[in-house]
């Protein structure tokens, strides 16, 4: 640090602006995480505290001092790379070793409240009372204990009843009754429909027993039935029980997770609770026969696919913007213009309508033509149409890319070739292209990333089909990603566990083919 | 010229690494996938952990539903609430409602009520998402029974049913001398007859419908679950590769050679078709009417027929319904709205000018039936036709089905065909 003392250095670090920017940064994180932290605690969301708390004090250490200057230009990029790429990676990966998914969303106790809550019906000509909430004066209304004042309508009688006491008949000079409700009564305070609501947690479980099997249960904010509760759980034992049945629900292994099942160890309730399953989710992807038959064949039309879009929209962009860098070329802005409107056009929208154009019966290609190709019927016809497609909306990017590289290429260069006796073909494929290609071969490695995982061009065009009779994995156009996405999400709904542990497989496949991507880049670097 | 170079590797590699979570990040958290969702999975999700795409409104009542159903929604429930002493919020979400409604309740910031089609009840009910609906005897007297069996899940009661809807037969009059046939085999001649450029306008498309095959699929004998002593649908007893079945992918492959079944029309083409006057029947729903009208068809309506000697036809019916969420701030109130749309036809008649869906309440099919025949028409016809199945192991029956009676059509062979989607499905199930 011996530039520390140098005069300049001292000078620039004691700027008015620069203190006040200093101020202001360190304020604002202050005033954000003053903000967030009383969220965080209301949220539980001890995690993202700890993680907040520790980013404010790197940022305060980083800042505050004239010390750490790399530190001062590493921290923000590194902080986004934390929170916008690690995370979301190790949250994958998290999760592949979990059930998460429909059915398997919250915790066990969620499950056993909600199958409990669920068997709740009304007996078989249940009596609907309305209903007024009541609570002993200077009781809790939103803990109760509570007292139910119900009108039998048709009667016009009032009853009451609490959790321990059943139906009792009230004089009706206790209480006063408006327009078929309760809304005053000797020794009792009413409460209203907004304390009814905040308390309805607590009064959805309070029942006002009826008999040995029926209770009056609580509906919405001023009605009550007579119903029964056919489930009940025993937190001991770990068991449901049905007591009108009298069969009991055990905890046992369904598939890889855990559910209640009967005594046939079939699963008697849908709702499970989210669990950690080891490896099970990779040892699903693994051993999934029909997985690994289709993947070789995915795997290589994916290449053909990224491959093919890449050289030919590569070719059709360059040579139209070979023809169109030429001098003599008249209403080059014009072309040029109608030739990037591919390009403007909204990708979803386009893929939507060139599906259509492919209609066999019904599609603009085959009846201008006269044909009668079934494009999206036939595996080989598909992939040409996905490639065509995919042409189309490409070739616009290669234009404009290969234009502002020959505009690069100093005029000087192309004039020695000349002198040198080279004809303008000669000059084009033996100098130009070269210069040109070290401009562009990495935006083609970039492009060749992008198709290999363009999702959207083969489901928007072809959802992957055709799919061949008594083939369901695979389909004529599926590149890897839109197989795997079928595979995740297509059959038994949301499957995030599942789906999590295909994407890390596929990270993991992506990421050699980087390596292989970034050799091949070193190659071309030979040219020079 | 190296630096530059190496920026551009960089570059390129930012780029892989940004597709390559793009990947992980439509997979991992964010979009619960149902099948539709294209964009999603290109990681542009607008569905967070916390909160879905909507922001839960602050009202004593706060209902999620899609954009046609809020339109006609907002005035009678604001109504209500003013009624009762209640503010209420309307809200839409235009896409991905079920699984946005699933991830805000379990956080806690959901909705208190949403109104869907019934066949969500399983997924829902097996999320802990939604709680059951007690309706009175009142409501359970004025509902068709229809609606009643469609909420109706493992035995218990889940929503409040307000619309129905099912497939019925368009005919074009102009196209055909037999405006209700009532064999599939009567409406192929009679249409041949008549001249038509298509004969029928049933979407298949190139990854089959099995939603829209239904009818014919159940007329030869097909069926997808079977049901257990209490009725409810059993999901190891796969109807897809039994016998009916197959009896159905050979009806299908003979229409498909007969060319009255195409892969080419889709849902995307089929009422457009019919509208254009180029095909001479229509299998859909109330959703074509609307076009029907305005393209100035003389048409007639009637139940989808079946095949000559076989079984009727019977199509799914989706009945539209409230249901409470189990985690919304409100229950009480949900509650109370929920026994108010099934009690009386109130709610349900305020709906019905902004969003024309046959009613479910007996008494106000009754009232419309003069100025809205066709309607209350499918309404009735919806009577006869079978719940689709709510539970969540539906979800494998579409892909390989379809797929099974768009290759069928395209010419496949019916049997080996059909028995390799019933091994798919029952996979896909066990798995």
């Amino acid at each position: 640090m011996s530039s520390a003392q140098a005069p300049a250095h001292r000078e620039r670090t004691t700027t008015i602006p620069a203190v006040i920017a200093r101020v202001v940064l360190l304020g604002a994180v202050l005033a954000v995480v003053a903000f967030t932290v009383p969220i965080a605690v209301a949220q539980k969301q001890w995690m993202w505290l700890v993680v907040m708390l520790l980013a404010a004090v790197a940022i305060f250490v980083v800042y505050s001092t004239k010390r750490f200057i790399p530190g001062k230009y590493l921290l923000p990029g590194t902080l986004f790379l934390a929170v916008f790429l690690i995370t979301p990676i190790v949250l994958t990966i998290g999760y592949s070793f979990t059930n998460f998914g429909d059915g398997t969303r919250g915790t066990k106790e969620q499950a056993i409240e909600q199958i409990v809550a669920n068997s709740v019906q009304q007996t078989d000509d249940s009596t609907w009372y309305n209903m007024s909430v009541a609570v002993e004066p200077g009781g809790d209304p939103a803990a109760g204990p509570f007292t139910l004042l119900l009108v039998d309508p048709a009667s016009g009688e009032v009853l009451a009843g609490d959790a321990e006491t059943s139906l009792e008949p009230v004089p009706a000079s206790d209480v006063t009754v408006t327009s078929g409700f309760v809304t005053a009564a000797k020794d009792y305070e009413v409460l209203d429909a907004r304390q009814v609501n905040t308390a309805y947690k607590a009064l959805q479980e309070l029942a006002v027993p009826v008999d040995d099997t029926s209770a009056v249960r609580v509906q919405g904010a001023n009605q009550a039935f007579v119903g029964t509760t056919a489930l009940s759980y025993d937190e001991a034992s770990d068991t449901i029980t049905n007591a009108a049945t009298g069969e009991t629900y055990t905890v046992g292994k369904v598939g890889d997770s855990e559910y209640f099942v009967g005594a046939d160890g079939k699963r008697a309730f849908s709702q499970s609770w989210l669990q950690g399953v080891g490896g099970e989710n990779y040892l699903r992807l693994f051993t999934n026969g029909a997985i690994a038959k289709q993947f070789g064949a995915a795997f290589v039309w994916t290449l053909v696919f990224a491959l093919g879009s890449v050289l030919l929209t590569f070719v059709v962009g360059f040579a139209l913007a070979l023809v169109l860098n030429d001098e003599r070329m008249k209403g080059r802005r014009l072309y040029r213009s109608v030739l990037l409107l591919p390009y403007a056009v909204p990708g979803f929208i386009s893929l939507l309508v060139w599906s259509s154009f492919y209609n066999k019966d019904f599609g603009l290609i085959n009846e201008t033509l006269g044909l009668s190709l079934n494009w999206m019927g036939d595996p080989t016809l598909a992939k040409a149409a996905v490639l065509l497609t995919n042409l189309w909306m490409g070739f616009p990017y290669m234009f404009i890319v290969s234009t502002g590289a020959l505009q690069a290429i100093p005029n000087d260069v192309m004039e020695a070739a000349r002198m040198d006796g080279a004809n303008r073909l000669q000059t084009t494929v033996k100098v130009v292209t070269p210069l040109l290609l070290v401009a562009v071969s990495p935006l083609l490695v970039a492009s060749f990333a992008f198709n290999f995982n363009n999702f959207n061009a083969i489901q928007l065009l072809t959802e992957g089909g055709p799919f061949l009779p008594g083939e369901y994995t695979r389909g004529g156009t599926d590149i890897l990603i839109s197989m795997i996405y079928r595979i995740a999400f297509g059959g038994s709904g949301a499957d995030f566990g599942f789906a999590s542990a295909v994407s890390v497989a596929l990270f993991a496949l992506t990421g050699i083919l980087a390596a292989i991507q970034f050799r091949f880049t070193n190659v071309l670097e030979d040219v020079n | 010229m190296l630096i530059r170079r190496k920026n551009f590797l960089a570059l390129s590699g930012a780029a892989t690494a940004t597709a390559l979570l793009a990947a992980c990040g439509g997979g991992s958290s964010d979009d619960a996938g149902t099948t539709g969702g294209a964009s999603d999975a290109g990681g542009a999700s607008g569905a967070s952990d916390a909160g879905g795409a909507v922001t839960r409104a602050d009202a004593d009542l706060v209902i999620w539903t899609d954009e046609e159903k809020a339109v006609s929604l907002e005035e009678p429930a604001k109504a209500w609430g003013e009624a009762n002493g209640l503010t209420v919020a309307v809200q839409t979400v235009a896409e991905d409602l079920q699984p946005n409604f699933i991830t805000a309740n379990q956080a806690g910031n959901g909705p208190d009520m949403i109104v869907a089609a019934h066949d969500w009840i399983g997924n829902l009910v097996q999320n802990s998402s939604i709680q059951p609906v007690q309706l009175p005897a009142a409501a359970t007297e004025a509902i068709a029974p229809i609606g009643l069996e469609a909420v109706t899940y493992d035995g218990q009661t889940y929503g409040a049913p307000y619309a129905v809807e099912t497939l019925v037969l368009f005919a074009n009059k102009a196209l055909t001398d037999v405006p209700e046939p009532k064999t599939v085999e009567e409406l192929v001649e009679a249409a041949k007859a008549g001249g038509a450029e298509n004969v029928l306008a049933l979407p298949v498309g190139e990854q089959g419908d099995a939603y829209h095959m239904e009818p014919f699929y159940t007329s030869a004998g097909g069926y997808l679950f079977g049901k257990d002593g209490e009725g409810n649908f059993d999901p190891s007893d796969v109807g897809v590769g039994k016998e009916g079945s197959i009896t159905a992918a050979e009806k299908i492959g003979e229409l498909g050679k007969d060319g009255v079944l195409k892969t080419s029309i889709s849902g995307d083409n089929a009422i457009s078709l019919f509208t254009d006057g180029k095909a001479a029947y229509l299998v859909s729903g109330p959703w074509a009417l609307e076009d029907i009208r305005t393209a100035k068809i003389d048409f007639a309506m009637s139940a989808v027929p079946g095949f000559e000697g076989m079984d009727p036809a019977v199509p799914f019916a989706g009945v539209n319904a409230f249901y409470v969420a189990t985690n919304g701030k409100n229950p009480a109130f949900a509650q109370q709205f929920a026994t108010a749309v099934a009690s009386s036809a109130d709610i349900a008649e305020q709906m019905f000018p902004k969003n024309e869906l046959p009613p479910i309440n007996l008494e106000l099919q009754e009232k419309l039936s003069g100025d809205y025949p066709e309607i209350v028409k499918i309404a009735e016809l919806a009577g006869s036709a079978e719940p689709m199945p709510a539970i969540p192991e539906m979800a494998a029956i579409w892909g390989p089905l379809g797929q099974a009676d768009a290759n069928i059509v395209g010419g496949a062979d019916p049997e080996s065909t059909m028995t390799s989607a019933g091994e798919e499905i029952t996979k896909q199930i066990g798995g």
